[in-house]
């Protein structure tokens, strides 16, 4: 390493804090990067990587905390400004202008002239250079969204980097490149560490924080949880640190799930997968059993629950459902055909929070009937009420608008929602996302009730201690493929952990 | 191979020099530079609202006050007139209005994140109804100038000549593609028009830049009435109407996407001209009556809105999953 671990970090932020509307996104978080390192900043979503590194490099303000580049005290209230200090970031999903070409895209507010004027001949020759330094010689006169991913991100960091860049944040980079890029990509990475540059790196691929990264940082739900040498922590504890335990206080209740015997298969997946969104697997939904979908952020959990209500169409397997074989499944077939899916975003995909909570249970059995059958009035009331009972829904009356409930109530009504339409298969993604602690534990006796109840249920979920306490069987996803499966008294934290981190001895 | 960027272009070159010899095999004397300065002067207004509209629309959004602007300026400057004022005086005023009134637009647009559609709406209304209080009838612009715009001509090889509105309208379109081509400014127009959000985070000031589009747009329409208001030598409070639409007919045709962040300005001038050439072929026919103007410039926009989608599908490479 060419730069001794150095009395002054090149970066240090204390006890950063940001709230925005109705979330503590960031609570005295620190981080400290030093020159000429590859610090991994993990975390699942929401754990507020990128709102810190927005603030980090301006595009956000703080509300409170220190920030020092080079031990001089920073304050940037813009991409432009933290730039200009030599903090240079790539924004996640290569955040260019696809239809400009390559130079007009190095040269947006970054081109030398003088009244405002651009001298494409200068923006050329800086552009060709720019890119040179990381190997790459392509047309620059072509337009932007005409090259891979891969070049797009290279074009991205060529920009980002000028000769006074100190800090390069990189969030995100190798989401979307083949292994092969990844290596290029690392070469460069540390290329650019060599030259004295600390550069952050956001990633969920674990293997690629320990082939890169020389230090770690960890955050979960706005707070720090650690920062350690990439050698120092093993990944199990690093799967830990980033996945945690909340639910301390929600026992798994072995001898209630004991006493259910599975029933007929319900949903059944065989080789079903896609193309670069997931590799085939298979899966069995039963009668009365709960199944939980473990991984980490980005192994398809949600791809995986998608697919199965035909919402993402597969191109390899096939699904049985109800015994009868469906290819092409669409989510109205799939509603007719009596499962139900609780989408992750409720705000975007689940409720509409302007309508009432009456309203929105209707949403799903409305469709169903097709919409010149009304439901009568009478009987909308009294199945909201139904409802609104049965699960606990803490709402003065039926007609208040879904917004203006809690986190969990609005969970509860898209719950409702979906069970309104009398499924026998219910998908759940992240069922208690973004709720407290108490209306979490309920959420998940909900869960138990239902499948006790009779239907067949999928949980995908980000915190293991929701699937150990709620689920009979566990499918462990990876790297966008499913690893493997376990069930009964083997669903443990511990055993789920070692799964996803790979210390199973499969070679990765 | 030809940059993907001119294809557009080229399309509408290839449509306007097509449609030029058809008339050309249809009637004697119609390939000539007379017919060509006739239609460059009769839609010089037109071409110079669009100029300004392409900006719009490339960054993205839209303009409808246009017609009204022109309508606007020419009663004003017709008022003044017999107030005594020397044309081109009003016509600085005008113009400095056209640019407040388009960077106020701009300013409401990006501050209060209203759609332009709405804003420049309300514009529209806005400076239409302006029009009436100014005058309701038709008045005419007496002075002398009006003369001298009117027969300064350059002429062109052949009996054609380039009139002063072809001329304004030519300086325009050098001036436009200076701004867009050569300035920061011009480049983070197609940045914001290409993906606002990127643009914001590359840096780009997007309420300052957003407020310079509606602003030159604002310039641009307000040149519009000018030129019109001398072409016609009066002032009429409807004039102008429904011109916006002529002037966004004449973006899409020049290749800009009403998506914003692709086109360029010269495309705009063609699209303009063809608009022209339709209305002039059918004005030579004869028997064909002006319903005809209009269908077969409908027809022509639609299949170039067709024509777009797959040439701009074959190099966008975004939508994968």
């Amino acid at each position: 390493m060419p730069a001794e671990p150095a009395a002054v970090p090149r970066i240090a932020m204390r006890a950063i804090r940001k709230a925005f509307p109705g979330v503590l996104a960031l609570d005295g978080v620190d981080l400290a990067l030093r020159p000429g390192e590859v610090h991994a900043l993990l975390g699942e979503n929401g754990a507020g990587k990128s709102t810190l590194i927005k603030i980090l490099t301006g595009a956000v303000r703080r509300d409170s905390g220190e920030m020092w580049l080079d031990g001089q005290p920073i304050d940037p209230g813009s991409t432009g400004e933290a730039q200009a200090a030599g903090i240079s970031t790539v924004f996640q999903e290569v955040n260019l202008i696809p239809t400009m070409s390559v130079t007009k895209n190095m040269a947006l507010e970054r081109a030398a002239g003088r009244f405002g004027m651009i001298s494409w001949r200068k923006a050329r020759e800086q552009a060709r250079a720019k890119l040179a330094r990381l190997g790459v010689d392509i047309d620059i006169e072509r337009p932007l969204g005409s090259f891979s991913v891969a070049v797009q991100q290279l074009v991205a960091i060529a920009r980002a980097l000028e000769d006074n860049t100190r800090v390069l944040v990189l969030d995100e980079p190798t989401a979307s490149l083949d292994a092969k890029e990844t290596t290029a990509l690392f070469s460069i990475m540390r290329e650019l560490k060599a030259r004295g540059i600390a550069v952050v790196f956001i990633t969920h691929f674990l293997e690629q924080v320990y082939e890169v990264g020389d230090r770690i940082t960890v955050l979960r739900n706005g707070r720090l949880v650690g920062t350690a040498a990439a050698s120092d922590v093993s990944r199990p504890d690093l799967v830990s640190m980033m996945i945690g335990r909340e639910l301390g206080e929600v026992e798994r209740a072995f001898s209630e799930k004991d006493a259910m015997a599975a029933g007929p298969v319900r949903l059944s997946a065989r080789g079903l997968g896609r193309k670069r969104v997931l590799e085939p697997f298979d899966l069995i939904l039963r009668q009365g059993e709960v199944v939980g979908l473990a991984g980490l952020l980005g192994s398809g959990r949600t791809e995986t629950a998608k697919m199965l209500f035909g919402a993402i169409s597969a191109d390899a397997g096939e699904l049985t459902v109800m015994g009868t074989p469906t290819r092409n499944a669409a989510p109205r077939q799939s509603l007719r055909a009596g499962i139900a899916f609780c989408p992750e975003d409720r705000k975007a995909e689940g409720l509409v929070a302007e309508l009432s909570v009456r309203e929105n249970i209707m949403l799903s059995i409305q469709s169903k009937q097709g919409w010149l059958k009304r439901i009568p009035r009478r009987r909308q009331d009294e199945l909201a009420r139904e409802m609104i009972a049965a699960l606990g829904i803490a709402t003065p009356d039926a007609e208040k608008p879904v917004g203006q409930l809690s986190g969990g109530n609005q969970q509860k009504v898209v719950l409702a929602r979906a069970l309104a339409s009398n499924p026998s298969v219910l998908l759940l993604d992240e069922p208690t996302r973004g709720i407290d602690v108490g209306a979490h534990a309920e959420i998940i006796k909900l869960i138990r009730k239902l499948c006790k109840d009779g239907l067949a249920l999928l949980v995908a979920s980000s915190e293991l201690d929701e699937l150990v306490a709620a689920t009979d069987r566990v499918a462990v996803l990876r790297d966008r493929a499913k690893i493997g499966e376990i069930s009964g008294e083997q669903i443990t934290r511990d055993n789920i952990v070692r799964m996803i981190a790979g210390d199973d001895g499969r070679a990765d | 191979m030809i940059n993907a960027k001119y294809l557009p272009l080229a399309a509408t070159v290839t449509v306007f020099v097509a449609l030029f010899l058809v008339g050309g095999m249809m009637y004697r004397n119609f390939l000539s530079t007379l017919v060509l300065g006739h239609i460059l002067a009769d839609n010089a207004f037109v071409i110079i609202a669009a100029i300004g509209a392409t900006f719009v629309i490339l960054s993205g959004g839209i303009d409808l006050s246009i017609g009204s602007m022109i309508g606007f300026v020419g009663v004003c400057m017709a008022v003044l007139d017999q107030a005594g004022w020397h044309p081109l005086a009003s016509a600085a005023l005008l113009l400095c209005f056209g640019i407040l009134f388009g960077a106020m637009q701009g300013y409401l647009i990006d501050f209060c994140e209203i759609q332009p559609f709405i804003v420049t709406l309300a514009g529209l209304f806005l400076l239409r109804g302006a029009c009436f209080m100014v005058s309701l009838d038709s008045v005419p612009i007496r002075h002398e100038f009006v003369q001298t715009f009117a027969t300064t001509r350059i002429p062109l090889p052949g009996r054609g000549f380039l009139t002063s509105s072809a001329i304004v309208m030519l300086l325009s379109l050098a001036v436009a593609i200076f701004i867009a081509h050569f300035t920061r400014f011009g480049t983070n127009i197609y940045a914001i028009g290409g993906d606002k959000e990127s643009a914001r985070l590359m840096g780009v000031p997007i309420r300052r830049t957003t407020v310079m589009i509606y602003g030159l747009g604002g310039f641009y329409s307000a040149l519009a009435g000018v030129i019109y208001a001398l072409y016609t030598s009066s002032g009429y409070p409807l004039a102008g109407s429904t011109t916006e639409l002529s002037a966004i007919a004449a973006v899409v045709l020049g290749g800009t996407l009403l998506t914003g962040g692709v086109g360029l300005v010269a495309g705009t001038v063609f699209g303009g001209m063809i608009l022209g050439l339709i209305s002039t072929l059918i004005i030579f026919h004869g028997s064909l009556n002006s319903a005809w103007i209009m269908i077969s410039s409908g027809m022509l926009l639609f299949g170039f809105i067709v024509l777009h989608r797959f040439l701009v599908g074959s190099f966008d490479l975004r939508g994968s999953s």
